[in-house]
């Protein structure tokens, strides 16, 4: 399955590039992380927010060739408040090619959704507070959604709900135990050493056990995020996609 | 002062602290003490103490800690002479503790000049000692002469210039009145050597080129101006046997890493073991473990010397586990290849010609995109020491399972596990063990076979310890320091230190009472029993 989304994610990346170069899946997704950690901040998930430029829309301010976008994404703008990466040099190819791929047609297949109704999908019919957690609200299990209109494009909301789940990172891999008196635990693996285990239990305790008093322990990193496809209707899963877009924390920082 | 006196003063300074080079020679016989970075030059890190048993060690106890003031990881194995115990916080401050207390003696803290870096974390392995002085290589490439007594400098001679990416992590290895040692920097483009200095006043006798220059056999091995920084750098303590006068040194990856398009050839003397005259430094024989590597298989694994039964004759070998995840039988006088055997999944080669020569398997080499090589580029093992009982007689090594990908220069190498590199404070493990794990793997040496392996759930970056009761110490990234039975890898007694442990374990004896040292985090840890 995980090579089915790959080529598709592949299939993506070849056909919407005009590419001049041929960017592959691997350096889209690779350019992705190192793009949320480091150019989202003054950019934006969505690549707006900076006066003059968009990459959704492929919009730069002097930006023509893949090696000018390059350079700029390494060196910076000299007398702007564009500054020059602090990551490494080789990371420079996957980012041109992730920026490049935001201005990819035809990603998006949802119309514009109401983040008012996508509330109420959110934690109604599409339960997904049972496993996220939106400010004080939810569950611990999965990824926290405080944030997530900040660090996610609409278009890869958009992906998490429609595609069926790729293997979760490794901070939320889920652990199950059963103790040699017969007891089962499962949670959120927090720590899996030699001799013992840690977890954030499903009643959201913190728990620790020795292996020597366990009888069974396995690591699920298969993820429990289901596909929406066919559970949530076109305009739901775009209300859903607005509410989740709009999620820029809730000031508790 | 009467005569009587004199004289006990007199025999006191002889037998107890001068430590002479017969004394490291034979350091065996004095199992209290540990003279070498690895317990004799032999290289084994085998102590011959049989105080901790495996019936007693879950009696051990802490004794004392001292905790550097130093964020950097701790590598260094500490020296033992006569209940003083000498080591390295680093970078490179000399501390002498009181090895029954911990309690400090004097403090030597060095300056290393500004330009001094390593690539891998501003590390220190420790010390050598000769006479009442002692030796450490710098950061900053230098080599410096220290009285063991009160910490004074002696001497401070430069070995290699800083600026030009060299620098000295490892612990030098005294042979006669010399101190030999190499520099570090492989990764950032050196030209690798092995030097010799006089004891007595840091004059270089003699230096060894890792890569032959113009002129010199296997210059041919290198393009055009390549080899000018082609690293082969040294970076882990060398061995030495007396009756051949051979010192034995590994070397490193061959620069750059991960690219070998512009220096087509075998690109010697990089991930080789070098058989060096120690009065000379002339090259008396080598074995290439990788030739032309692009993985970054660092061949700076310390060689242990064993003497044993080889196919009905008794036989002066090398055993060597190697980063490249291959297991070597070395005759040590003459260089030839007895064996080579896998110790852990290996994909890039699928066999050794008559000679010992690797055969490659086609397309296990870099590409843009990366092709999944193993082991991975960290290695099947690495810096750290392994171990051999004579007693059991088996070749204790600390090893990695794991896989990963490896791409040309520009290009992007991924693990796919969780594999990081070593840091001082513990972190949390979150692979699965297809994703990667570290163990403790026991061979026997004469036909490579597997008796026993400790797994642990992470991957480890510490050293091996044998004692002469069989038991082994070893720890790990998950911050236990433990004890298993040497003979059958079953775990007697553990104690989580807080912090990864990233070096060699030793052990040592104060009036009596044995005591196991081992660092982890950024602290020095020593056990008794209680």
């Amino acid at each position: 399955m995980k090579n089915l989304v790959s080529a598709c994610v592949l299939l993506l990346a070849a056909s919407a590039l005009k590419a001049q170069h041929s960017y592959t899946a691997a350096d889209v997704e690779d350019g992705a992380r190192v793009y949320q950690a480091n150019c989202s901040v003054c950019h934006g998930p969505e690549g707006d927010l900076v006066t003059g430029v968009n990459f959704s829309r492929g919009q730069f301010l002097s930006v023509m060739s893949d090696e000018d976008l390059q350079r700029v994404i390494l060196k910076g703008i000299p007398g702007t408040p564009m500054p020059a990466a602090t990551f490494p040099e080789f990371m420079g190819f996957p980012v041109m090619a992730y920026v490049r791929s935001m201005s990819a047609p035809g990603q998006r297949t949802l119309p514009d959704g109401d983040p008012a109704r996508g509330k109420l999908v959110f934690e109604g019919k599409g339960e997904c507070l049972s496993c996220h957690r939106v400010g004080r609200d939810g569950s611990r299990m999965g990824p926290d959604l405080t944030d997530i209109g900040g660090l996610r494009r609409g278009v890869q909301l958009e992906r998490a709900l429609l595609d069926a789940a790729r293997a979760p990172s490794p901070e939320y891999r889920s652990v199950r135990v059963v103790t040699k008196d017969g007891k089962e635990y499962k949670g959120r693996l927090l720590n899996l050493d030699t001799f013992t285990v840690q977890m954030l239990d499903s009643g959201e305790r913190l728990r620790s056990f020795s292996k020597t008093d366990l009888r069974e322990v396995s690591v699920i990193t298969t993820s429990g995020m289901p596909s929406y496809k066919d559970k949530l209707s076109t305009q739901e899963l775009a209300d859903l996609v607005s509410y989740m877009a709009a999620l820029k924390g809730t000031g508790t920082k | 002062m009467n005569g009587r006196w004199l004289l006990f003063l007199a025999a006191g300074s002889l037998l107890s602290q001068d430590v002479t080079f017969d004394r490291i020679l034979h350091a065996r016989d004095e199992p209290q003490n540990w003279l070498t970075y690895s317990g004799t030059v032999l290289g084994q890190r085998y102590s011959p103490l049989a105080q901790i048993t495996p019936a007693n060690v879950k009696n051990l106890e802490l004794q004392w800690v001292f905790q550097a003031r130093s964020l950097e990881k701790f590598e260094a194995t500490p020296l033992v002479v006569d209940g003083v115990l000498y080591t390295v916080q680093a970078p490179n401050d000399v501390v002498a503790l009181d090895a029954v207390t911990g309690r400090i003696f004097w403090t030597y803290p060095y300056n290393n000049a500004r330009e001094a870096h390593a690539c891998c974390g501003n590390v220190n392995r420790g010390l050598a000692i000769l006479g009442d002085t002692l030796y450490m290589g710098t950061l900053d490439a230098h080599l410096i002469a220290l009285d063991a007594k009160t910490g004074r400098p002696i001497w401070n001679v430069k070995v290699a210039n800083a600026s030009e990416n060299y620098s000295i992590t490892h612990a030098p290895l005294v042979v006669k009145d010399k101190v030999i040692l190499g520099a570090a920097g492989g990764d950032l483009g050196i030209r690798g050597f092995v030097a010799a200095f006089d004891a007595a006043t840091g004059k270089e006798i003699w230096r060894f080129h890792t890569i032959p220059g113009p002129g010199e056999p296997g210059h041919e091995t290198w393009k055009d101006e390549s080899w000018k920084k082609g690293g082969a750098s040294i970076w882990n303590t060398g061995s030495y046997d007396a009756e051949t006068n051979l010192t034995f040194w590994g070397t490193g990856n061959p620069q750059p890493d991960w690219d070998g398009r512009n220096r087509p050839g075998d690109n010697l003397y990089s991930d080789s073991v070098l058989a060096l005259d120690a009065d000379t430094g002339k090259l008396k024989w080598f074995y290439q473990f990788t030739p032309h590597d692009e993985v970054d298989y660092d061949s700076t694994q310390v060689a242990v010397l064993a003497d044993m039964e080889w196919k009905g004759q008794p036989r002066k070998v090398m055993l060597w586990a190697n980063r490249n995840g291959l297991m070597y039988v070395l005759d040590r006088v003459t260089g030839q290849f007895l064996f080579g055997k896998p110790f852990v999944d290996v994909n890039w080669m699928s066999g050794f010609d008559e000679k010992g020569r690797p055969m490659r398997v086609p397309g296990k080499v870099p590409t843009p995109e990366g092709s999944l090589v193993k082991p991975t580029v960290l290695g099947a093992t690495n810096w750290y020491p392994p171990s051999y009982s004579p007693r059991t007689g088996l070749f204790y090594v600390s090893s990695w399972e794991n896989t990963g990908t490896i791409a040309t220069e520009g290009g992007r190498p991924k693990g796919t596990g969780n594999t990081p590199m070593a840091a001082a404070t513990l972190g949390t493990n979150l692979k699965t063990e297809e994703e990667g794990y570290g163990a403790v793997r026991a061979f026997d040496p004469k036909t490579g076979e597997r008796k026993w392996e400790f797994k642990m759930n992470d991957i480890t970056w510490a050293g091996v310890l044998t004692t002469a009761s069989d038991l082994l110490f070893s720890g790990g990234r998950e911050g236990y320091f433990f004890a298993l039975n040497a003979r059958s890898g079953e775990l007697l007694w553990k104690a989580a230190l807080g912090g990864q442990v990233n070096s060699g374990p030793m052990s040592y004896s104060v009036n009596g009472k044995q005591y196991v040292a081992v660092c982890a985090g950024n602290a020095l840890f020593t056990f008794a029993l209680r």
